[in-house]
């Protein structure tokens, strides 16, 4: 495969040192700011963690290079930059750990292959159950990911209480802690630099990244996909990838697919920072929490998503009440910190909380999305097994069991468990 | 220490009330009136606490919730608040305080040490490095995170409890200085509905530190009859402590109310109280917050807001400093130099960065004898723990770059002004616009989709007297459009109109080297995010206002960015070649617009009040028999009831035995019940549920299995018809209100010409199943009117009747296998039948049972329960239900069997396991595979659903999900966990008489 190498100014603590030296003003842009050409072999709709990791990949993987990703806003402003930050491969189905596993797995090694600090913090996720039907479906995943060879433990209270201190296990609150699964490998890393450190790198070799620069239509001939209108002209194309989390029913729908997505608000907020006090990720379905803390000390909380279909990215206040009530009843002690900033996302949610990547009807034309509440941790494997969709035109078999197509065969892969918010 | 900073006279602070408090352990004094911050600066502290990247000395820079320096741990222990501003802290008697963020002190920080790497520290150095050798990472991390972090939360648990309120009004109207007190009044006097909230201890905003007039009065008097005549409105609230902090769609407001002026200890009240506001109209009159100028060692302790020097002085009787100088690209600093020449300060002198100031006030400020150095800058401050000079220069023509001899100034205090910012934030936070004005250099609100209006400073309107007149109108104007007209004929208040010259935009004011490279020019004083930290995002492509935040963490503090925010915007701009700021926008505003407790967010929904619990009729029974609870849903439900020295699994077996050779009774008045009336509800019910329902004779019960559409299992139950159009429908326990929703998702949006109504009963009545060979013989001692027979009361049948002289309906059905009689009484009554049952039911061997024992009796019957033999992935077929499914009708999920997944051979089917060894109880949840092997990974084909110990066969039992499981009968699988490999061979799923005799017997 040709590589189209480009000279790097590498990140390193050297590079820093001797930047230093002359007050930092030499340093290279990140990425260009190219303006659209005419043509390109490929284009990405949308610039977030999915797109950009799908042009890194293309061009890595795939020698794929003379591509394009067209951001409507700026890279990484969607949902990659308004998640929770969380990393984990500890779902249930065969079809999901493997998917959601090769992410974890190429994020163990993103810092290092993409020269931009991700802080992958593998401090462990725990998912905690309430009453028995949770205690049930835990040990149900617990074994299943156990036998699928992803690394996964279930902890009784006490071995809970061991490793957070802070959570209040005793009976007598309104829902005990019963248990809870634990995947060592799972945590947290800074979203943004998800986003930059792809973004970099796709641009390093040789990818056009165009932000604001909003597509209004899916140009095709035939059955076929040619290019894609722009606010800022026409650009030709005979691939095109739609990644545009938030509105992929509305991309979609410009090249006249439907597909079964509802999008929803959901949102998210920081608490003021505060020295290290909660050193893994903690999730609840039941009473509906997680929580983790930054590096920067603040504690990262995500509600559930509001009942109704919006593309506002925000939210309303008694979701987060709710959300807060129950920080409150497994950590009071956090009940006197104080919520610095709040915020929404918008989520396209398939009917089986599973996302699409897949071909289309239309030739040329692919789409990644309906990724719900939880498609960060799967960026890097959700853009390689989608660069090796559009680069072959036929999926991966990671993603294969994610097509169109199973919404009408029926075979879907139902992980509404899996998710911390509830669908 | 002694208030050396204090003056004689002056001020809104009582000098009767002396209150004593500490900082970092040294005992000071201030007054009744004073906050944390006006009290340290009376007692000559300056140093405050370290930033939070370089660890630099910082002091208090300004008054209000703009404050990014002065943070403080307040108290310790339980009431422990972190990261607390001084400048909003009321100060009371035995306050302690203490720095964050460094360690041991603030005068001497050991963290400090970063300082000296400052130069490999530049923004998102993090994302350059730490990155050599990738194992090394999570220690880097760990320091890091030590050393970030500001405060410390609390160690335990919050003994202070929070409320919430939720209101309608009128209008709303957000801050009450000059405009928002005037909107109130003229809104309230209309007879509307208003609320008036504001954040300070005190009504009257920026009035309260400036020494104004009002109809040629100090303005106090105003404020003070202003108030009065509010409190004599009967429909006007006025909130002190309350700050408005997030606005939402359809004019929805959570205010935060602090109750008690001691802000950690809520005392014998709730400490804090979040209200929920819906109002007609919304005010916003929030002010403006003064941003500083950006010049180089711009955060030294002494460098300070203009107007927060002058609140200071003329509210709280205090001086920030002896000898001071005033830095400003503006008129309105000038009254700062003013009241500081008169509060005795000495040596004050203004350097403006215009060319010969010439309006009203410098020129009254010349004429008191004030120095003004025109055309010039700092360029430098020099003492690193306080203020002792600064260095000025003269701009060049652009202001690009200082030219001519630098004059040292000598000084501990240095007010700076570069004008004022109008607080949008609420505004911004439900969607609304915000439009640059340019000249002005400022952020002006524009388009809202709410029902709102900003008004005087909150609108760029920053002379007094505009403040008052567009107050009255915008308060009159809000109670109209909220259909409150009642014209009012006073007098408006006046105040005099200064004639204020523009101000000189200069976003990052030069020194003798280029930005960067000669001290800081700190525009986030909290995250140490400067000019250069700016420029270098703009450099390296981090082009987006939204990224520069994120990349440089610039406005990402506690206090949100209130100072450094606009300046931020504006350089990245400059840094961009961008010529007008607005070009380049805002961050979009989130709430809250302070911190906000998470206490107060979840309200009164802590403890045992979390959750409501939903108890039966006879909860208090059982908890006397000391069952052990299981949360179903929001119920709690008895699990088992053990005795004296009794094992959970000893319990379990007596009350399995019991239900199966003696009686047994079950609470079931969880379950479900809804009641469906309609001439439409059996055609209702054909489409909900797979089978057919007209047929269905009155006084006869069915069992219903109900599918989403995609054919998968939602939930089951037996319904009963009890006349013509009439039917009883029961739901799982954990299920019935999504259940209520579907069926009245689909008569409302789908079917609205069915005449059907559904209502939820399940707390009507009291269910209590008596289940077992004796139960006819217990039930008949308690009724007279009803043929407990097998013939004349055959099994899926219900009769009305009395039961213990309570109005009863009794259905035959049972979901254990045994002869079982659901006793429905009224709800009030249940406690009282149950009682006598039991007074009744000892010479049978009557047992309470549990659900434990529940599960098990339906598991050697091989029923299912809906969310543990099902997950959402399973239809009726995988269960071996196609008898359930009509041919002759359609239903809900019908269509998706055509699809082929529901076909396929391989799916999973729900089969009994028997493990080799009889005492093995397999775990709930343990997957199957074929290979008797333990090393992943294994292909899973199935798990158990179900397992349990049963005592009326001598050995445990499992049900499972195992693909083509049927036709694996007789074979054996394995289930591998930690450490073993379990065998166990597959059977059909029923356990127990497979013949069903027991059940209509």
């Amino acid at each position: 495969m040709a590589e189209v190498e480009k000279p790097v100014k590498k990140y390193s603590l050297f590079s820093l040192a001797r930047n230093a030296l002359s007050f930092h003003q030499n340093w290279e842009k990140a990425w260009r700011s190219p303006e659209p050409k005419k043509h390109y072999n490929a284009i990405i709709i949308g610039g977030g963690g999915h797109g950009l990791a799908t042009a890194y990949y293309l061009a890595k993987e795939h020698g794929l290079t003379n591509i394009a990703v067209i951001e409507k806003g700026w890279l990484g402003g969607g949902n990659t930059g308004r998640n929770t930050t969380i990393i984990r491969s500890n779902y249930l189905w065969d079809e999901s750990a493997a998917i959601y596993d090769k992410a974890l797995q190429l994020y163990e090694g993103l810092s290092q292959d993409l020269n931009y600090n991700i802080m992958l913090s593998q401090r462990g996720v725990l998912n905690l159950a309430h009453n028995l039907h949770d205690v049930r479906e835990l040990k149900r995943r617990v074994h299943a990911i156990r036998l699928n060879g992803i690394d996964s433990e279930y902890l009784s209270p006490a071995q809970i209480k061991e490793m957070i201190p802070i959570i209040d296990i005793s009976p007598s609150i309104r829902y005990p802690v019963m248990g809870a699964s634990l995947q060592r490998r799972g945590g947290v890393a800074r979203h943004d630099a998800v986003a930059w450190g792809f973004a970099r790198a796709a641009d390093a070799r040789g990818v056009d990244i165009i932000q604001q620069c909003e597509v209004t239509g899916i140009l095709r001939e035939g059955g076929r996909v040619t290019g894609v209108e722009t606010t800022r002209g026409t650009i030709h194309a005979p691939k095109v990838g739609i990644v545009t989390a938030g509105h992929t029913s509305v991309l979609a729908a410009m090249a006249g697919i439907r597909l079964p997505i509802t999008s929803y608000p959901l949102q998210a907020m920081v608490t003021e920072p505060v020295k290290p006090i909660l050193n893994s990720v903690v999730m609840s379905n039941a009473v509906h929490c997680y929580v983790s803390q930054s590096d920067k000390g603040e504690l990262v909380l995500g509600a559930g998503i509001d009942g109704y279909n919006s593309y506002t990215q925000r939210g309303s206040l008694h979701i987060v009440e709710e959300q807060l009530a129950a920080v409150c009843m497994l950590f009071p002690i956090f009940s006197r910190l104080r919520i610095m900033r709040k915020w929404g996302g918008i989520v396209d949610t398939c009917p089986d909380a599973s996302p699409i990547i897949s071909k289309t009807p239309v030739e040329g034309l692919y789409i990644n999305g309906g990724w719900g509440t939880g498609g960060f941790k799967a960026t890097p494997g959700s853009g390689w097994a989608f660069a090796h969709t559009m680069a072959r035109d036929e999926p991966h078999a990671l993603n294969a069991p994610y097509a169109l197509d199973r919404f009408t065969s029926g075979a879907l892969i139902a992980e509404h468990g899996a998710a911390a918010v509830a669908h | 220490m002694s208030q050396i900073n204090r003056l004689a006279h002056g001020g809104r602070i009582d000098r009767s009330k002396p209150l004593h408090f500490t900082f970092n352990g040294q005992a000071m004094r201030g007054y009744a009136g004073d906050t944390l911050a006006s009290a340290l600066i009376a007692n000559g502290v300056r140093l405050v606490g370290r930033s939070f990247k370089y660890h630099r000395p910082r002091g208090i820079m300004a008054a209000g919730a703009e404050e990014a320096n002065a943070l403080v741990q307040l108290e310790s222990g339980r009431r422990t608040l972190a990261n607390q501003q001084a400048t909003r802290i009321e100060l009371y008697e035995g306050l302690s305080a203490t720095s964050i963020n460094c360690w041991p002190g603030p005068n001497f920080d050991l963290m400090a040490v970063n300082s000296w790497f400052h130069r490999l520290m530049p923004a998102g150095f993090y994302y350059k490095t730490f990155m050599w050798p990738a194992a090394a990472w999570k220690y880097y991390e760990h320091f890091i995170r030590r050393a970030a972090g500001l405060g410390v939360s609390p160690k335990l648990p919050d003994p202070d409890q929070y409320d919430q309120m939720n209101v309608h009004c009128d209008v709303l109207v957000v801050g009450g200085g000059a405009a928002g007190l005037a909107a109130a009044l003229a809104a309230g006097r209309t007879g509307a509905r208003v609320i008036l909230a504001d954040e300070q201890a005190e009504l009257g905003g920026q009035l309260l530190g400036e020494q104004a007039e009002i109809n040629g009065k100090p303005a106090s008097h105003w404020l003070a009859a202003g108030e009065s005549e509010l409190a004599g409105l009967a429909d006007v609230t006025v909130l002190k402590r309350t700050t408005v902090f997030g606005y939402y769609d359809h004019n929805f407001a959570g205010m935060l109310e602090t109750r008690t002026a001691k802000l950690p200890n809520g005392g014998a009240t709730t400490r804090q109280r979040l209200w929920h506001v819906r109002a007609k109209r919304v005010v916003i009159a929030a002010g403006a917050l003064e941003r500083p100028l950006i010049f180089s060692d711009n955060d030294r302790p002494g460098v300070m807001l203009a107007g927060a020097v002058r609140t200071y002085l003329n509210r709280y009787g205090v001086r920030a400093g002896s000898n001071a100088v005033v830095f400003t690209n503006n008129d309105d600093a000038y009254r700062t130099a003013i009241a500081l020449k008169d509060a005795g300060v000495k040596g004050v002198c203004v350097i403006d960065t215009r060319l010969a100031p010439h309006g009203e006030l410098p020129t009254q400020a010349l004429q008191a004898g004030i120095a003004v150095i025109d055309n010039s800058t700092i360029t430098g401050v020099t003492g690193k723990r306080r203020v002792q000079s600064v260095e000025v220069m003269t701009l060049n023509a652009d202001a690009s770059g200082v030219i001519g001899p630098a004059r040292t100034f000598p000084c501990d205090l240095v007010a700076t002004s570069g004008g004022w910012n109008p607080v949008i934030h609420l505004h911004s936070h439900a969607g609304g616009k915000a439009t640059f004005d340019e000249a002005r250099g400022l952020f002006i609100a524009a388009d809202t989709l709410q029902a709102s209006a900003c008004i005087g400073a909150a609108n760029g309107e920053f002379q007094l007297n505009d403040c008052l007149k567009d107050g009255f109108r915008a308060g009159r104007d809000a109670a109209a459009k909220a259909g409150f007209k009642k014209a009012s004929r006073r007098k408006l208040p006046t105040a005099a109109v200064v004639d204020e010259a523009p101000a000189r935009i200069i976003w990052a004011l030069p020194t003798t080297k280029p930005i960067g490279q000669r001290g800081k020019h700190f525009l986030d004083l909290q995250h140490d995010v400067t000019v250069a930290d700016v420029q270098l995002a703009a450099r390296e492509g981090y082009r987006s206002v939204e990224h520069t935040k994120r990349y440089t963490t610039l406005g990402m503090a506690t206090d949100q960015g209130k100072t450094g925010n606009i300046p931020g915007m504006a350089v990245l701009a400059q840094a961009l070649g961008v010529a007008n700021p607005g070009d380049v926008g805002t961050t979009t505003f989130r709430p809250p617009y302070t911190p906000v407790t998470l206490g107060a967010f979840a309200g009164r929904n802590v403890g045992p009040l979390a959750d409501p619990v939903r108890m039966t009729p006879m909860h208090h029974w059982h908890e006397l028999a000391g069952c052990k609870w299981e949360d179903v849903g929001q119920w709690k439900r008895p699990w088992y009831y053990p005795k004296d020295g009794e094992s959970m699994a000893d319990a379990v077996n007596r009350e399995c035995l019991a239900a199966r050779n003696a009686v047994a009774l079950l609470d079931a008045s969880t379950l479900g019940k809804i009641d469906i009336q309609g001439p439409d509800a059996a055609e209702f019910l054909n489409r909900i549920y797979t089978n057919a329902w007209s047929g269905l004779a009155i006084g006869r019960c069915r069992y219903g299995l109900m599918l989403k559409e995609d054919g998968m299992v939602f939930d089951d139950g037996v319904t009963t018809r009890l006349g013509e159009n009439h039917f009883l429908m029961t739901t799982t326990t954990g299920n019935a209100a999504a259940v209520l929703g579907w069926l009245e998702e689909w008569l409302q949006t789908e079917w609205p010409e069915l005449k059907v109504y559904c209502n939820s009963v399940t707390e009507a009545w009291a269910t209590l199943t008596l289940c077992g060979p004796n139960a006819r013989h217990l039930l008949a001692e308690f009724t007279d009117d009803m043929d407990l027979s097998a013939d004349a009361f055959p099994f899926m049948s219900m009769q009305e009747g009395t039961v213990g002289d309570i109005p009863a309906r009794v259905f035959r059905i049972s979901f254990t296998g045994e002869s079982s009689f659901e006793v429905n009484v009224p709800a009030s009554y249940g406690l009282a039948l149950w009682t006598q049952l039991f007074n009744a039911g000892e010479k049978y061997g009557l047992t309470p049972y549990g659900t434990e024992a529940m599960h098990v009796l339906r598991a050697e019957k091989g029923y299912i329960i809906v969310g543990q033999e099902t997950d959402g992935t399973v239809i009726p077929q995988d269960l071996g239900m196609q008898w359930i499914l009509s041919k002759k009708k359609d239903f809900l999920g019908r269509r998706s069997f055509a699809r082929p997944d529901s076909a396929r051979g391989d799916r999973k089917q729900l089969v009994g396991l028997l493990t080799g060894d009889p005492d093995m109880v397999l775990e709930e949840g343990a997957q199957i595979v074929a290979e008797n092997r333990n090393n992943p990974p294994i292909p899973m084909i199935g798990h158990v659903t179900s397992s349990y110990y049963s005592a009326n066969l001598g050995r445990s039992i499992a049900l499972a999900l195992v693909s083509s499981g049927r036709d694996r009968v007789g074979d054996t699988v394995y289930i591998p966990m930690p450490g073993k490999v379990i065998s166990a061979e597959v059977t059909t799923p029923v356990f127990i008489d497979p013949q069903g005799e027991r059940l209509h017997g």
